[in-house]
């Protein structure tokens, strides 16, 4: 999944995948924090985004 | 392959007689050249309606899905491949099916033929390598090797997988190509440029959903693209949406494709839809080792679990 979005464009470091059990709260939050900081780290993703129908 | 026709007939002919099947799939000429359809003969005075050449890029596996009579079915390299996954996925029995194994030296992209003259094509004649191919007031040579599939032309299962019956010699398999070429290609571009190239190659999507269509895994009874409760993907021309259902398509082919190319063959506008799928094929020939289809033994890589499967992405 990540290989093909990466590989059509989407940047690396945008899609992250964990594996975290319902009693790991802890690892929740750790990751979601790191996720965070990732992503806002890089530029925000504009190309992926739809903003208005496209009428031909 | 000359040669290959009269014996498809006489297998068919004898299989519909002998009343070991109750239908046979094949091709028969198209009304247009160069587009030879899927044809259905039930009885042996209809065997002679049977034809092979260059230009059966169509996959009969998808005419087999869910079907409860019993099938013979002419199949090349990749067509017999979907015959294995659709076994293996439960969409055929093995034992209805009596497959006529077509030794295959790569079918034509009728495009590619169309852009080498100027003016329309009204026959075409057909040796072992080369296709001649005339209209008003020309007629041209063409070698089959320059005008392949490019599917075709990187293709090392030519020679069906599983088969009851075989029309003819095996033929040798091509070594030395190199079946991903065309995804390094793009693998080697920066992330905008990956963007921009998929941008552009489906620029001319018009939903036709032809692609789909041709493509023997696409069995779903309600395909996510019909579905409008809930509506998976938006049904408009808009690029996001266009580029959501090629993703998405391809994903459902994952570990599964066998690089047929029917679906290019489908695309009325010419579309590289193969190169979403071909870079999954690539991943799971890496991380897996599996190419679909080859084997009736093994289930595929996405179907079950193992302790060592790759899973360095997740943290």
């Amino acid at each position: 999944m990540k290989n093909l979005l990466e590989h059509t464009g989407i940047a690396p470091g945008r899609l992250h995948f964990s594996w975290i059990s319902s009693a790991e709260s802890t690892k929740f939050v750790d990751v979601v924090k790191k996720i965070t900081e990732e992503v806002k780290a890089l530029e925000p993703a504009l190309n992926y985004a739809k903003t208005e129908p496209k009428v031909n | 392959m000359t040669g290959y026709t009269e014996k498809i007939r006489e297998i068919a002919a004898r299989l519909l007689t002998e009343g070991k099947v109750d239908r046979v799939i094949g091709f028969r000429k198209g009304t247009v050249p160069m587009m030879n359809q899927p044809h259905y003969v039930t009885s042996p005075a209809m065997a002679g309606e049977l034809i092979w050449d260059s230009h059966c890029g169509l996959n009969l596996a998808n005419y087999v899905t869910d079907r409860k009579e019993r099938i013979g079915i002419v199949a090349k390299g990749c067509d017999s491949r979907n015959l294995v996954t659709h076994i293996i996925e439960n969409k055929i029995k093995r034992d209805q099916l009596v497959i006529i194994g077509v030794p295959c030296t790569g079918m034509v992209d009728r495009s590619k033929v169309c852009a080498l003259v100027e003016g329309e094509i009204t026959s075409v004649e057909e040796s072992d390598d080369a296709i001649t191919v005339s209209g008003n007031g020309f007629s041209k040579t063409i070698a089959k090797t320059d005008v392949l599939r490019e599917n075709c032309a990187v293709c090392t299962h030519r020679n069906p997988v599983i088969h009851d019956e075989m029309v003819g010699e095996p033929v040798a398999e091509q070594t030395g190509v190199d079946a991903y070429a065309s995804v390094k290609k793009v693998e080697a571009l920066s992330p905008e440029e990956k963007w921009n190239y998929f941008e552009d190659l489906i620029s001319t999507c018009i939903r036709c959903y032809a692609c789909r269509n041709a493509c023997p895994l696409c069995y779903c009874p309600t395909c996510f693209v019909d579905e409008s409760r809930p509506q998976w993907v938006g049904k408009s021309q808009d690029p996001i949406d266009v580029r959501t259902f090629h993703l998405l398509r391809a994903y459902h082919c994952a570990g599964r494709c066998t690089d047929c190319g029917a679906c290019e063959t489908a695309c009325p506008m010419g579309i590289k839809v193969r190169e979403f799928t071909k870079k999954l094929n690539k991943d799971c020939f890496e991380l897996y080792g599996w190419e679909a289809g080859l084997t009736l033994d093994k289930r595929p890589p996405l179907d079950v679990y193992k302790t060592d499967d790759p899973d360095d992405f997740i943290r």
